[in-house]
């Protein structure tokens, strides 16, 4: 219900679609990712109560850029998703190298032997 | 070329409420730059969908954070509610409403006391979070606890509030009216106040917008954008406008979080007026299918739940982005340039909730 | 700007005496719909078993064949959840707190 807009691109596309919407005037509001069957990033944008979405379907291998070139506060979060699924984010601003929250097991959501 | 040392802030600080970590590079008494390190109170909450279904898990929603928790148990409910396409009575719209409101109410205030605290004025501290017991004790009459509810379910609303009850919030607003204005008067006029808070931390309008603030730190700037005006529970039907202030310091900080405290009594007010009769609760049958995200306006500013279902008992995906986490680089921003004596204001004013940021 | 405006409230204050409650002296009486603890009217229990599925923290145990029902009450949360699903309606919440305790004893219902 109400207004969900999210997008599928592929991660060549994600600096590009990225740049697009930072000079249309939107802020970056979240990213999150899910574990399933393979990793799913959703980048989650807004400008004055208009939302969108935009999704990207990886592989665990595959290497994304960062967009903390273009949004410089994105750290935080790519840090995070680093930290807790194991996916390979290069270039982000400030790098902290999984050590953000020092947890004991290295990739809790993403356990190498378990299937879901 | 002056000599550069490194000051550590905290985790242990006797003016914060929840542990975070700064380095302050500094350079004689001023502050260049600042590293943050959270993590201190990660509980992996968010890896508990595996084990408690989805019914459950509104009781693990409640106890991310202890200030704003009706909020939280509210939004992952109404993320639910949405992708199961469930629509909840008119009555439970405007309880939860009212509960929101109350919640904002004392956090403000619990807000206020710490402001005081941090620059030294403790018997400012001590009446405010004296006024703040007033309103935890019409939670505890209304719903059965003074920090955690557990009165919001899927479908509704677990708890009624009785008719003599409504009329009893209603009256002790306006009493309770008069007794905040003694107290914010001091906050906004006092001489001593103000030196401390006037100009300091200066966030301009563009910054504000390129580091994506939200809630009162980016109104005190200039930025109109309150995710109430949406429309959701019961909002649509109550008149308000957001509150906003232009000069992007401290001092503006205080001004827009005072104004939302007499905002909230008059929504309160509004609310109990046009209050309609009806059910509480509708029964929910079946799993949830989908994915949804909910966006809300707590009292430190937007929240947003992603809640992803696969047809189970258990969900697969709970993400929970709360404000805090979105004004830590503002913070980082207003701190270069200041002297050291203001850190521990400056890191007040985004009104930090650390337990809500490392759920 | 002024200076001193607070003193209007000290006044106040210094006429009205404490605001807090004199305890031990004086106890502080819960309001009727304070959640405090769990109470169980025995007779009326058939051991379903609902109450132990659907407490979020598990801390109530039910034995059918011994006719048992216990509850750790240091893990309760308070929530009455299990209140709202029991058939019976033979669970009820009481607002009075659980005494303080040093180890984690479970309380046990017989009927036997």
């Amino acid at each position: 219900m109400a207004e969900q807009t999210i997008g599928k691109i592929s991660p060549n596309e994600l600096l590009s679609e990225t740049l697009r919407l930072k000079n249309d005037g939107y802020r970056l509001v979240a990213i999150s990712c899910t574990n399933k069957e393979g990793i799913e990033l959703t980048y989650s944008f807004d400008k004055e109560y208009d939302f969108i979405n935009l999704r990207l379907n990886i592989d665990y291998d595959t290497t994304i850029e960062s967009v903390s070139l273009i949004y410089p506060y994105a750290f935080l979060y790519e840090n995070e998703i680093t930290e807790l699924f194991g996916v390979k984010i290069t270039n982000i601003s400030v790098d902290f190298d999984s050590t953000l929250y020092r947890i004991g097991v290295k990739t809790p959501f993403n356990e190498p032997k378990e299937e879901k | 070329m002056d000599k550069r040392t490194i000051i550590p802030f905290g985790p242990q600080h006797p003016v914060l409420p929840e542990p975070i970590h700064l380095d302050l590079v500094m350079e004689d008494e001023v502050v260049v730059q600042a590293i943050p390190q959270i993590g201190y109170v990660h509980r992996g909450l968010e890896k508990l969908v595996e084990k408690k279904d989805f019914q459950q898990y509104t009781f693990v929603a409640e106890r991310i954070c202890g200030i704003c928790s009706f909020m939280h148990g509210m939004g992952y409910c109404m993320s639910v509610e949405s992708i199961m396409d469930v629509e909840i009575p008119e009555r439970a719209k405007f309880l939860r409403t009212i509960w929101s409101e109350l919640s904002r109410l004392h956090s403000h205030l619990l807000w206020l006391g710490l402001t005081a605290d941090a620059f030294g004025f403790e018997s400012l501290f001590m009446h405010s979070w004296r006024l703040r017991e007033q309103v935890l004790d019409i939670f505890e009459q209304t719903t059965g606890g003074r920090v955690i509810f557990s009165v919001v379910d899927i479908g509704g609303v677990r708890k009624d509030i009785s008719e003599d009850m409504l009329k009893k919030i209603a009256a002790l607003m306006d009493t309770f009216e008069k007794e905040v204005k003694e107290i914010t008067d001091v906050f906004l006029n006092d001489a001593s106040v103000k030196s401390r808070l006037v100009g300091v931390g200066v966030l301009t309008k563009q910054q504000a917008h390129d580091l994506g603030a939200v809630g009162p730190m980016a109104r005190a700037s200039g930025i109109e954008e309150d995710m109430r005006t949406q429309g959701y529970a019961a909002y649509g039907k109550i008149n308000f406008k957001p509150i906003v202030a232009q000069s992007g310091d401290s001092y503006a900080r205080t001004e827009v979080r005072i104004g939302e405290i007499f905002q909230s009594m008059d929504i309160i007010k509004q609310c109990i007026a046009i209050m309609p009769e009806g059910e509480i609760k509708v029964k929910i049958k079946g799993f949830p299918n989908g994915e949804y995200f909910t966006r809300l306006e707590q009292p430190r500013g937007e929240v947003i739940y992603y809640v992803k279902a696969n047809g189970s008992k258990f969900l697969d995906r709970v993400r929970v982005r709360t404000p805090t986490f979105a004004n830590i680089p503002a913070l980082l921003e207003t701190l270069k340039g200041c002297a050291l004596a203001d850190v521990p204001i400056l890191i007040l004013t985004i009104d930090p909730c650390i337990s809500c940021t490392e759920r | 700007m002024s200076i001193l405006s607070i003193t209007k409230t000290l006044f106040k204050s210094l006429l009205h005496g404490p605001y807090t409650e004199k305890y031990p002296y004086e106890k502080k009486v819960n309001f009727e719909n304070t959640r405090g603890k769990i109470e169980i009217n025995m007779p009326e229990c058939i051991y379903c078993g609902m109450c132990e599925r659907r407490c979020p923290t598990g801390a109530i145990k039910v034995e059918k064949e011994l006719s048992k029902w216990s509850i750790q009450r240091l893990q309760c949360v308070q929530c009455s959840y299990c209140v709202e699903v029991c058939p019976k309606k033979c669970l009820t919440m009481d607002n009075q707190y659980t005494a303080p305790s040093f180890d984690k004893a479970r309380d046990e219902y017989t009927n036997a």
